[in-house]
């Protein structure tokens, strides 16, 4: 059946913000707020696209816990993020890497603008300058413009 | 007899839209009026069709019927009306039928209001429309059937998710189908245009009103949605780059762009192909939305009706729709005319330039929501890419488009004057970056953020004042002279002028609350309180109510400030009897443009005492984030009410030969 299975999934977004819960919470404030700042880097790998932060489901529990105690013994950012990947993958990071891999992903937005305005250019390059009327053109117009008059 | 009657009503509406196709695609090869005129009766034909089929499934939810096995699956006898009603659009099928219904609605509006279309541009473009109901009531038909019975009736539905129980969701769905259908109509007038072989001005201001009207029905659309998740979801986020948003956001994104490249080849024939691309890739994006909400290939926080196998199916039908449409511009659009000259000041290079970056915006969404997929398939290797990747790519291309924006109205076609338009806008420079400074000594935490963010808001708003003000030529001629220009100006400027501000005060509110939001979280016994931002928050007590299909634990809560009592918020947390599920209520308190934001948790047990999990969130200017689109689609609506839309442009005489 696929509705109570999509409940169940779904029951994962009901009561959020679960980083928030003064249970859980760092004693000193700097420390809880640099891990609240990497629990938003952070993928709940059972739910449906949520960061740690946001997610109630208990495995979102577990890494908070685990990245508030590397933030507790002083560990920098890089650590901690290697520790994660090492384990569950690059899916845990909500931020790709700069790697190789990923490139088409960050150079693409850029690549696109730097083709728009190369199109631009040649546009603005190719186009003819504006021409001179040829004597013929400005006698009619001249003829015109004097018919136009009472 | 009901379900059996609207599911024959589908069929002939499916039959209606074979006859529209065939019909119209013979009127065009024959030239003849007679069949043009019977192609366009079967497009009414089909909409008649398929609305009646419509309701018949609304009928069906309304009165419970519960041996229609789409309204046993997403009904209940206890739900409210609204939601009864709501119903119908709720799952898969119903939200399908509701896809055919907007089309075949688009189809004969085109039928009943194209009548100052060249006859031949209007046949192919009927039967173009036809072509896209035919494959969209086929696959409803053959593949997700709304009216299939169920063999023994159950006596109870299985009732709606909660979390979709919501009045702004309940119409969020039939907005959002408006606009995505509505570029179907921009698909196939580009179809048209493409088998014509001319692309002109007429073609871009016949294009224009459509194009406006789905524009601002996606924007509605997707503001319910993005207010939808700020109050319901329980967490006060609006926005969380996740595929099923983006997926109705890149056809916004591309409709934008196409509003401002229409402008161009209205009004100096130039940007002809890409004016047409943009009308292909509108409808493509919004039936890649379709298939990304339907068929799960992509996890998401707000998927529901999930189907992989029909997703295929979808894929499918993108893939041969665009496709098709696709190869033909190749092939045909190398004919379509360059246009006139400028200059690289100009406002052809200024619109030129928003299409530049729009399309690299939409081209980052698009990165970002597909990436992982291919990824995967090439190297199995699973990435996520969440809001930090869009934070850094498309925010800064949006900034680049919002500081060029003002500057682009107060151009002038074909060769721009720089400095001028620098001594118009200078008072708005100035204006922004007072603004940027206030912020950066008031805002926290993200300062910076919060600074240019306000900056940027209040350029964009001070830059759309100057154009008024260049426009009315106010300070140079007496007031009532400029009060006289001001009444004269055309809908559309102002159209123009209500998008640029309501963009303006989007960003305010985005930035403010992102970098000044403030949130605090407590277990309370009663009495006891919390704080957060300038507001003082007490549990005063917790009450069980009963709702009409649900029980809930109300909470009242008095927020102070400074001593004095400013709101009394009653937050919910209910328990949906149907299935079993929990959502919190949140409760909003109005603080003029900002939100105090109060949300009941889980009841504990906290050595004896019962304590609640309260948390508590302040909003600056949350209001703008929404009343921002608000403006935008407000916008849309004035220039489409131009009567300069309805006269449409004088047709081309014939040249004798």
């Amino acid at each position: 059946m696929r509705l109570p299975a999509l409940l169940a999934a779904l029951a994962g977004v009901l009561c959020i913000a679960a980083a928030a819960d003064p249970a859980e919470r760092l004693p000193d404030p700097a420390q809880e707020a640099h891990a609240r700042a990497l629990f938003r880097d952070v993928r709940c790998l059972v739910c449906q696209n949520e960061s740690i932060d946001d997610s109630e489901a208990p495995l979102a529990g577990d890494l908070r816990g685990i990245i508030r105690e590397q933030v507790k013994a002083g560990k920098s950012d890089a650590q901690i993020k290697g520790y994660l990947t090492d384990r569950y993958g690059q899916f845990v990071l909500m931020k790709p890497t700069f790697d190789p891999g990923n490139l088409a992903l960050w150079a693409g937005p850029f690549l696109v603008v730097a083709f728009g305005l190369f199109l631009l250019l040649g546009r603005l390059r190719n186009r003819q300058p504006d021409v001179e009327l040829s004597k013929a053109e400005a006698d009619r117009l001249e003829r015109l413009s004097r018919e136009g008059r009472p | 007899m009901m379900a059996e009657f609207g599911a024959f009503a589908l069929m002939l509406g499916l039959a209606c839209a074979i006859a529209q196709t065939g019909l119209s695609i013979a009127a065009r090869v024959r030239r003849s009026s007679v069949l043009a005129a019977a192609g366009e009766g079967a497009a009414l034909a089909s909409f008649a069709s398929v609305a009646i089929s419509f309701a018949v499934l609304m009928h069906g939810f309304v009165v419970s019927d519960f041996s229609i096995a789409n309204v046993a699956a997403n009904s209940h006898t206890e739900k409210p009306l609204l939601y009864r009603v709501a119903g119908t659009w709720g799952s898969h099928e119903g939200s399908i039928l509701l896809w055919d219904l907007a089309l075949t609605a688009y189809g004969a509006a085109m039928a009943l209001f194209g009548r100052s279309l060249p006859r031949s541009l209007k046949a192919v473009a009927v039967a173009t429309q036809g072509a896209l109901g035919t494959v969209f009531l086929a696959y409803t038909v053959f593949a997700s059937n709304p009216l299939a019975r169920l063999a023994q009736a159950p006596v109870e539905g299985r009732s709606l998710n909660p979390l979709l129980q919501d009045p702004a969701l309940a119409v969020h769905p039939p907005f959002l189908y408006s606009g995505y259908v509505g570029m179907s109509v921009i698909f196939s007038l580009a179809v048209a245009a493409l088998v014509e072989g001319r692309v002109d001005a007429a073609w871009a201001r016949w294009v224009r009103p459509w194009a406006l009207a789905a524009w601002s029905l996606l924007t509605i659309g997707i503001t319910l949605g993005a207010f939808w998740a700020y109050y319901e979801l329980g967490w006060g986020g609006w926005w969380f780059w996740d595929p099923v948003e983006n997926a109705s956001f890149m056809p916004w994104l591309v409709t934008t762009a196409l509003l401002h490249s229409a402008i161009v080849t209205e009004k100096r024939g130039a940007l002809a192909g890409w004016t047409v691309f943009l009308g292909l890739a509108a409808f493509s994006f919004s039936m890649l939305g379709a298939f990304l909400v339907r068929s799960g290939v992509l996890t998401s926080v707000h998927a529901f009706a999930v189907d992989p196998r029909r997703g295929v199916l979808l894929l499918m039908i993108l893939g041969v729709t665009s496709g098709a449409a696709f190869s033909l511009f190749a092939w045909r659009a190398p004919k379509l005319g360059q246009g006139g000259v400028f200059a690289p000041v100009s406002r052809e290079s200024a619109l030129v330039l928003n299409n530049i970056l729009l399309a690299a915006a939409t081209a980052t969404v698009l990165l970002g929501t597909l990436y992982p997929l291919i990824r995967e398939a090439l190297t199995g290797e699973a990435i996520s890419v969440g809001p930090p990747y869009f934070n850094l790519t498309f925010t800064p291309l949006m900034a680049a488009l919002i500081l060029v924006l003002p500057a682009g109205p107060l151009l002038s076609w074909k060769r721009g004057d720089a400095v001028g338009v620098a001594q118009r806008l200078w008072a708005a420079a100035a204006v922004a970056l007072l603004a940027g400074l206030a912020a950066y000594a008031i805002v926290s935490p993200r300062k910076a953020f919060g600074a240019l963010g306000l900056m940027l808001g209040a350029w964009l708003i001070a830059g759309a004042v100057a154009e008024l003000v260049e426009r009315t030529r106010a300070f140079r001629v007496s007031a009532a002279e400029s009060w006289r220009r001001l009444t004269g100006l055309p809908r559309g400027a102002w159209g123009m002028t209500f998008a640029h501000l309501g963009l303006g005060v989007f960003v305010l509110g985005a930035c403010f609350e992102t970098g000044w939001r403030a949130e605090a979280a407590e277990t309370l016994p009663l009495g006891g309180s919390l704080d957060v931002g300038a507001y003082h928050l007490t549990l005063d007590s917790v009450t069980a109510v009963e709702g009409p299909n649900y029980d809930a634990d109300r909470g009242l809560i008095v927020a102070t400030r400074n001593g004095k009592p400013v709101c009394r918020a009653e937050p919910e947390r209910r328990l949906y009897l149907a299935n079993a599920q929990t959502t919190s209520e949140v409760a909003i308190c109005d603080r003029g443009p900002s939100h105090l934001y109060i949300v009941l948790g889980e009841k504990r047990n906290a050595g004896g005492v019962p304590v609640w999990l309260v948390r508590a969130y302040w909003n600056p200017w949350a209001v703008l984030i929404f009343l921002g689109p608000v403006i935008m689609a407000l916008g849309g609506l004035i220039s489409l009410s131009d009567r300069r839309l309805r006269l449409g442009v004088p047709r081309r005489r014939e040249q004798p030969a």
